[in-house]
């Protein structure tokens, strides 16, 4: 991988410099904090950098979207964190943006509107099949994964929720690699755990944890990458695959991941 | 003649009279729930009901129950047809009114087809009754499982084979009774599986058959409507809810949770002190849900049109993993709590609203519902357009907001959102650490 320093600039910078950008990177609480999902925040960002896509972020200005306040029930605290995030789009005239987490894509296009937020909003899986298909992004035939067996595991936030199957798969299909389905994927898939801020505290008692029930499932597949396009999903399975000893053989990636990897970028 | 006629008027007429009273119980406790608007886009609405009612799209994700549930399906809304031909006769004291209409040949034809279908029915039942007590599939197993929706399920298949056969043995006796041209018997046609089952009557007389006829209609008609009212009482009202709980379906992603509208004017108010509500905007007595009058009315429909069929609970990553929570029991809990809050109501002449108790804490614990992780699995799985998500999250709007009841590492989360924008505790200003970081 090379080292090229990632060029990023904040909308406070953009907007200084007297300039706009085609769309705002939204890159969530878990891409900005969390050690794993930062480094799918970063491959994104090489992959926008090499396809001379005009984006900024908003760093100290963004804020949670509100989402597991609101799933845990606490709506005052959620409305607080969307008004003050759409006071933040608006102050910048945001159009539209893309982000790399499914919660935060079904909060801003989903439960924004009808609080006034209103944008054009992407998963970073559809930007960046929206990039090939327009030839801003070429990607090399016969990569780093050709051949090699890859199964995707649906974020509920993603699939369920908003009916997006197709384009992180395809996004693996062009990698030249043999795309492999677990049992319940797509519409049935199986929830990884973290959803409904589950991510936040410990299981009720049971006799298993999601997770492990999940990574079993995609383990099933003997795939040499499982890769998931949340980086809450990523969490979860990268913990399960550790627990069934997995982890030297089977690497959990994110499709963004996959596609900065495979273009050695 | 005549006091068959006015026996039969009498039941027609009284089951006609608890049938709506039921039906105006039930209406009554949906009623009582808050107001959803869900009547917009009536085109849309149409074209989803025929889809997912009529057509019974989810069903057919599992192509095994699908086909047989079709076939009692079509077999009961088909072979309903004859209905009205034997209420025409029990009224007017006919035998077989529609030969005169169609003649033997058409009438003939059409029986043969119910017969095909009631032979089907039967057997569809017969599978779903060892898919139940000899396959002992999972999904018809479970803490909220008792005794009664185990049993209402069986005595549904077992009064509808029951009916069924009523029906063929009167089909069949009547077939041996017009080849011997007795009494009012007149040719009526050719009955396609009547006419194989003769041989089964061949050597009883003519007055065993006439009873074995009379005593078919009889029970077939009034154990129709005996289940008719029974309906009512069991999981089986799905054969007339799943209809208009599809019509009034919200449209919406089913990751999309509903706006709370007073929360949101309280916190604009917060952010802009200038800010004028609306007139008319109304503020419920609590947020979110303590008992089933806080849902949405058309959380209590989906539980009076939920079957118990448990593809909501098989599909739930916290139930297969054994928590606690299962969606069939969110729902079978809410119609439980309505009949209760309804009975109870009744019961005081409408004076008293509340009995002390609540669907929350008395019915559904927190531990079901903090397991939940809003995955929607149980929403895709749930053919009759049942949500059983929507009630999970206004019971944790009341617990959260009302009762200050959530998990202590949620009450964290809630800290570190409300004082550094993430549910972590990270400040701000290291929002964009990862940019430097190799």
């Amino acid at each position: 991988m090379s080292q090229e320093a990632l060029k990023v600039r904040t909308m406070a910078e953009v907007a200084a410099a007297g300039e706009s950008v085609e769309v705002l990177f939204w890159v969530g609480c878990a891409g900005s904090f969390d050690q794993r999902a930062q480094k799918i925040t970063k491959a994104f960002v090489k992959i926008l950098n090499h396809a001379g896509v005009s984006f900024a972020v908003l760093g100290e200005e963004e804020s949670c979207t509100g989402d597991p306040a609101r799933r845990a029930g606490n709506e005052f605290l959620f409305q607080m964190m969307a008004l003050q995030n759409i006071q933040t789009f608006d102050s910048y005239g945001v159009k539209k943006i893309v982000t790399a987490c499914p919660h935060c894509f079904n909060m801003l296009k989903n439960e924004y509107p009808e609080l006034g937020g209103n944008y054009e909003v992407l998963h970073h899986t559809a930007f960046l099949q929206s990039l090939i298909d327009e030839g801003r992004l070429k990607l090399k035939d016969g990569g780093k994964f050709k051949g090699q067996r890859i199964t995707f595991h649906d974020s509920c936030y993603l699939g369920r929720a908003n009916g997006i199957y197709e384009a992180p798969r395809e996004l693996i299909r062009k990698l030249d690699a043999e795309l492999v389905e677990m049992k319940r994927c797509k519409s049935s898939g199986l929830c990884c755990g973290a959803g409904g801020a589950q991510m936040w505290k410990e299981d009720e008692p049971g006799n298993k944890r999601i997770n492990i029930e999940r990574s079993e499932e995609a383990l099933g597949t003997r795939p040499g990458v499982i890769a998931s396009a949340c980086p809450f999903c990523m969490t979860m399975l990268s913990d399960g695959v550790k627990n069934k000893e997995k982890e030297e053989e089977v690497a959990v990636k994110d499709v963004a991941e996959l596609i900065a990897e495979a273009e050695d970028l | 003649m005549i006091v068959q006629q006015i026996v039969f008027i009498v039941l027609l007429l009284a089951t006609a009279f608890c049938f709506t009273k039921r039906i105006a119980f039930i209406r009554g406790n949906i009623l009582s729930g808050r107001a959803e608007k869900l009547n917009d886009q009536p085109a849309r609405r149409w074209k989803y009901m025929a889809l997912y009612a009529l057509g019974q799209k989810k069903m057919f994700k599992r192509i095994v129950p699908a086909v047989f549930h079709f076939m009692i399906y079509s077999g009961f809304i088909i072979i309903n047809l004859e209905i009205a031909e034997i209420m025409l006769d029990g009224i007017l004291g006919t035998h077989r009114l529609f030969v005169s209409v169609l003649g033997p040949g058409l009438y003939g034809t059409f029986i043969s087809i119910f017969e095909v279908l009631a032979v089907l029915v039967i057997l569809a039942c017969l599978v779903f009754l060892a898919r139940r007590w000899v396959l002992r599939l999972k999904r018809f197993f479970g803490r909220e499982m008792t005794r009664w929706p185990k049993l209402d399920a069986t005595l549904i298949l077992v009064i509808e084979t029951v009916l069924m056969t009523f029906f063929l043995s009167m089909n069949t006796a009547d077939s041996l009774l017009q080849d011997m041209g007795y009494g009012h018997y007149h040719e009526a046609g050719f009955f396609l599986v009547s006419d194989s089952l003769k041989t089964l009557f061949s050597s009883l007389d003519a007055g065993t058959l006439v009873f074995i006829e009379r005593f078919g209609w009889w029970a077939h008609i009034v154990g129709v409507f005996a289940f008719t009212i029974y309906i009512t009482y069991s999981k089986h009202l799905h054969i007339f809810l799943a209809f208009p709980n599809a019509w009034y379906t919200r449209f919406k992603s089913s990751g999309k949770i509903s706006n709370m509208p007073e929360v949101a004017r309280e916190v604009k108010a917060m952010f802009d002190p200038s800010y004028q509500p609306e007139e008319n905007a109304a503020t419920p007595d609590r947020f979110g849900a303590k008992d089933v009058t806080d849902l949405s009315w058309k959380s209590i429909m989906d539980a009076y049109s939920c079957t118990e069929c448990g593809r909501c609970t098989s599909e739930c990553p916290a139930n297969l993993t054994g928590k606690l929570l299962s969606p069939r029991k969110i729902m079978m809990d809410t119609r439980d709590r309505s009949d209760e809050l309804g009975y109870f109501i009744k019961k005081s002449g409408g004076e008293k609203k509340e009995d002390g108790k609540s669907l929350l804490h008395d019915y559904i614990s927190m531990e079901e519902l903090d397991a939940c992780t809003t995955c929607q699995a149980c929403v895709e799985a749930c053919p009759v357009s049942i949500s059983p998500l929507d009630i999970i999250i206004e019971l944790r709007r009341y617990l959260a907001m009302e009762e200050s009841k959530v998990p202590s590492e949620w009450a964290l989360m809630f800290g570190n959102i409300e004082n550094n924008g993430a549910p972590w505790q990270f400040s701000p200003s290291d929002r964009l650490n990862w940019k430097d970081e190799a």
